[in-house]
């Protein structure tokens, strides 16, 4: 099964408007390079970071961390910082 | 600049320094004599971080001059420890996890030590007051009492 | 070497025990070594001129006098710190905070620097550094910046293709909020206000900076990340990051106040400029005007619920400033205000705005507080339109395991029904109250980190064991990171040091930030020991002359196992460690991870007050913070972080607040009229500590140290509803405001 890969909405204008894209990849690294191929504006987002929840779980940084073939939600959502 | 030369006693010892007659007592302290245990968190006098005794009576060492210690008695944090052995003040704060980033940590001991002295038996109430010019932004004040209270009870044992 | 980062369920010897901090005894004692309190030979004094305008063009910067002062070495404008970014704006942004180019943008931005031989001379030579001025319109309230005619403060932020002063529009929610609204039985919409507030450090900021004319340097500073300070100034200084080793110094508080730089670059300019060392230590009245406080915010909160309790929708507008650089915190707030509840139908719109006010940064879980005020009151107000008491609505509509959460993803285990059944059986919510006093509870949500980290441990020739960490220290994690290691070892505490490394010592950590100190190096320095006790087991193999699998380490000592190895005395770390030098040289155990997945956080506050109707003044009676820790390595610190987050929230509450005038200056700029709380101010802060463990930490680690900031805005809000019967959308709510709301609802 391909996860779906939801987008926050302030990157959605970066992948033509799409609420989410279906993208098959093994680790958070690949799936940001695919979809920096598919989608040219979302590199300069990459860039500028983006956390990923897999399944409730957030990583900010790990782009060597496994997306599991059977995870139920990929969700890409702002970088955020703390105090 | 005009130097004026100071003799005073700290923490029990005879000390001698020069310094301009504008210069504070805590920049005395700090820079001159290289006693950095006071701190300088405001320099306005509002936040405590500085409390030294000048004759026993607990003062911002910001809000004095360096010149007024000719011929006075300054104690400093680093005085508390007598003969090898933490007072027993620096031994509950420790003990009861009374600091967290401890800046503000020398200025309470001294003005904490300051209260036992006069007031072995202080209530909470009183504690409280006797500590409210002296700033925490760490611990929320919790830990901060409970130690004076256990010091205070140790104290009182002796 | 790849390290299982799972929870394993486990007895622990020593962890959970309230031992004493290592750095104790220096900070009791005045010995520890703070930002100012380092020396170096001939050093010098910097310190920076202000722009006195919250807006105005710089035409002309005279330093002709000033330099022939005697005893200057010298004087820097931002002339001398040529922009080397490369366009990156987040950079860029840093460098013209740092020192303005060209343009003040806030009262007491950088306009010139002076190093010279002593404070006095310092101070006279930026009485003669002459600037001429031309003053620009200002603004300085989030609402007012808003608006279509709005002085412009940058210009390179625009809406629709228009300069605008609106750097960020985020949105963020699921479902359909007008549907939801319609299903409603009662809807509550009211709007917030909330006043900036700064971290308030006791420590201001302090650096000594050395930078040689070979280009190498050095910069001791008082700061939450050294690593991170260590890119930013060799960005913006052109200097190689192998060349600038940055030392932390003892750091005397930071809330996310010391996250940025503010004076250091400067310290470093001007250090190579004189070819000396510049000590700067800001003033307070500096601290206030010119390092990053937290947003003033602007809300408004709509919820919608079924009489039976059911939350069908919520949205927030919510408007926060930025001050004069662009930032995250309308996304923050607008991401964390309904983190806490399970909603079908719920959106959110942060509005990052600039005015003529410091750069903001993180305060401890940055933007949540403000939100969680707006969100929190409504709740309370629901909930006494339906009849239903707000702790009970609260856990009908809690989040839970499957909840997708406001800000977007699906939660796994969480923690925020737990809480508010805590609370629902605390004492605290059954004590009496007297005349002129309520009750008020709320909750909190915030999201933790963990990120980039690395530690060296290494075991001394006589067994002891120093750990080197690359996280600051901000309230005691070197007593927890000292357990951590022993109880891995097996050893005693006092047998573990932990120490900070300086930047040239260790590999690159993210700051001390985001509650990820002791999740983060925690987890490090277990596998770092665990790659350790490998090593130990070898070497015990090597002593004894059998194979390495025969040997088990357990209880600090390794043991020979199987009946041919029965006679072998078992080997103490000790043991091992003396013969070091001939089974393979030095033992040591290192550990480099990215610590992801921190979990998220949540805490219920409960809250009593009195207030006197005749001054508006509120005291706080009693309060309890209840917290998940997912594990509590050292209970005294997670303590002191729950009650320490409360008492800051409480100031926030009651009295904080920067105050402006017409002028676009700031107006009190001391502890005097920005007034903290104080000792008498406050009772004794109960705390509950849940332990619902982490399942992404090999002990169950959470971050524990933003979250207790969150609720007690509306905690003592909701409080003071019910003690003085109105109810107050401004914070702070100082006497004057709650006696005005006082009279008003008389009249």
């Amino acid at each position: 099964m391909m996860p779906r890969i939801s987008l926050t909405s302030s990157l959605r204008d970066a992948v033509d408007g799409a609420e989410s894209i279906e993208l098959h990849a093994e680790t958070i690294g690949e799936m940001f390079a695919k979809l920096a191929e598919r989608y040219p504006r979302m590199a300069d987002r990459i860039d500028a970071g983006i956390a990923v929840a897999i399944d409730g779980q957030i990583y900010r940084d790990d782009w060597n961390t496994k997306i599991p073939a059977d995870a139920a939600e990929v969700f890409l959502m702002p970088r955020i910082q703390g105090g | 600049m005009t130097g004026v030369l100071v003799s005073t006693t700290i923490n029990g010892d005879a000390v001698q320094f020069a310094c301009p007659t504008d210069e504070t007592l805590l920049d005395s302290l700090r820079n001159r004599v290289g006693l950095t245990g006071a701190k300088e968190g405001c320099g306005t006098g509002d936040c405590g971080a500085c409390s030294v005794t000048l004759d026993g009576r607990l003062v911002c060492a910001c809000l004095v001059l360096g010149v007024e210690a000719n011929g006075r008695e300054i104690g400093t944090v680093e005085g508390l420890v007598e003969d090898g052995k933490l007072h027993p003040l620096q031994e509950k704060f420790i003990e009861h996890a009374a600091l967290q980033c401890g800046i503000c940590t020398p200025g309470f001991l001294v003005a904490a030590k300051t209260l036992l002295e006069k007031n072995p038996k202080p209530s909470e109430e009183q504690i409280r007051y006797a500590l409210a010019g002296n700033l925490c932004r760490c611990t929320g004040y919790d830990k901060i009492v409970r130690a004076v209270q256990a010091a205070a009870k140790e104290m009182r044992k002796k | 070497m790849g390290h299982d980062t799972n929870y394993q369920d486990r007895e622990f010897k020593i962890i959970g025990t309230r031992v004493k901090r290592p750095d104790g005894i220096d900070k009791v004692t005045g010995r520890a070594k703070y930002g100012a309190d380092a020396f170096a030979p001939g050093q010098l004094v910097g310190k920076v001129l202000r722009s006195p305008h919250a807006h105005a063009i710089i035409q002309k910067i005279d330093i002709s006098k000033a330099e022939k002062l005697a005893g200057v070495k010298a004087i820097i404008t931002s002339a001398d710190l040529p922009d080397l970014t490369g366009s990156n704006r987040g950079m860029t942004d840093i460098l013209e905070n740092c020192m303005a180019r060209g343009r003040a943008l806030y009262h007491g931005h950088a306009v010139a620097a002076v190093a010279a031989i002593d404070e006095q001379t310092a101070k006279q030579a930026l009485k003669l550094i002459k600037v001429t001025y031309k003053l620009l319109p200002h603004v300085t309230d989030v609402d007012e910046a808003m608006l279509p005619d709005a002085p412009i403060i940058q210009d390179f932020v625009l809406q629709d293709g228009k300069p605008s002063n609106i750097a960020g529009i985020s949105t963020f929610g699921h479902g359909d909020v007008d549907a939801g609204f319609a299903e409603a039985d009662v809807i509550v919409e009211k709007s917030y206000k909330t006043e900036q507030t700064h971290q308030g450090y006791i420590e201001p900021h302090a650096c000594l900076a050395n930078v040689s004319s070979d280009g190498s340097g050095e910069l001791w500073v008082t700061t939450q990340g050294h690593f991170s300070f260590r890119v930013v100034c060799s960005t913006l200084l052109g200097l190689d990051m192998a060349k600038l080793k940055v030392t932390s110094s003892e750091i005397g508080g930071g809330f996310g106040g010391k996250t940025h730089v503010w004076t250091e670059p400067l310290a470093l300019a001007l250090s190579r400029k004189a070819n000396r060392p510049v000590k700067l230590v800001m003033t307070r009245d500096e601290v206030f005007k010119a390092s990053g406080p937290t947003s003033s915010t602007s809300m408004d909160i709509k919820i919608g619920a079924k009489k039976d309790g059911t939350i069908t929708a919520a949205t927030a507008m919510l408007r926060y400033q930025d001050g004069a650089f662009p930032g995250i915190w309308g996304m923050l707030g607008a991401m964390t205000a309904y983190a806490c509840y399970d909603l079908k139908n719920v959106k959110t719109v942060g509005h990052d705005v600039l005015v003529n006010r410091p750069k903001v940064a993180a305060y401890r879980a940055p933007s949540a507080p403000m939100a969680a005020f707006g969100v929190e009151s409504t709740m309370d107000l629901v909930a006494n339109e339906i009849g239903m008491s707000p702790l009970d609505f609260r856990i009908k509509n809690a989040a839970k395991e499957g909840t997708q959460a406001s800000y977007g993803p699906v939660y796994g285990p969480i923690g925020i029904g737990p809480t508010l059944e805590a609370v629902k059986k605390h004492p605290h919510m059954r004590a009496k109250l007297k005349k002129n006093q309520g009750r008020g509870m709320a909750c909190g949500f915030w999201f933790n980190f963990g990120g980039q980290t690395c530690v060296d441990l290494n075991i001394g020739p006589d067994g002891t064991v120093s750990l080197t960490i690359g996280t600051i220290d901000v309230g005691g994690s070197r007593a927890s990171l000292s357990l951590i290691v022993a109880e891995e070892l097996g050893i005693p505490y006092d047998q573990v040091r932990t120490n900070i490394g300086d930047t040239a010592s260790l590999g690159h950590n993210d700051t001390t930030e985001g509650s990820r100190g002791t999740f983060s190096s925690g987890m490090a320095a277990i596998f770092a020991a665990r790659d350790a006790v490998g090593v130990l087991r070898e070497r015990a193999a090597k002593m004894w002359d059998i194979p390495v699998d025969d040997v088990v380490w357990a209880d600090g000592v390794a043991t020979a196992t199987g009946a041919k190895h029965s006679n072998l005395p078992p080997l103490t770390l000790a043991a091992i460690a003396a013969k070091a030098a001939s089974t393979g040289g030095p033992i040591a155990g290192h550990n480099e991870v990215v610590a992801d997945n921190a979990g998220v956080s949540f805490a219920s506050h409960i809250c009593d007050v009195e207030v006197d109707p005749e001054t508006g003044s509120t005291k706080i009676i009693r309060y309890t913070v209840i917290q998940d820790a997912g594990k509590a390595i050292h209970p005294d610190y997670v303590e002191g972080q729950f009650q320490g987050g409360a008492a800051q929230g409480i100031g926030w509450a009651l009295n904080e607040e920067y105050i402006y005038g017409a002028d676009g200056c700031l107006q009190n700029t001391g502890f005097l009229d920005y007034r903290i709380p104080v000792c008498s101010d406050l009772p004794f802060i109960d705390t509950q500590i849940l332990e619902i463990p982490n399942p992404n930490h090999p002990y169950g680690v959470r971050g524990v140290g933003e979250t207790s900031i969150v609720p007690p805005l509306a905690a003592i809000g909701n409080a003071v509803s019910h003690a003085a019967g109105v109810r107050m959308t401004h914070i702070p709510m100082s006497a004057p405001r709650i006696l005005k709301a006082i009279d008003d609802a008389k009249a």
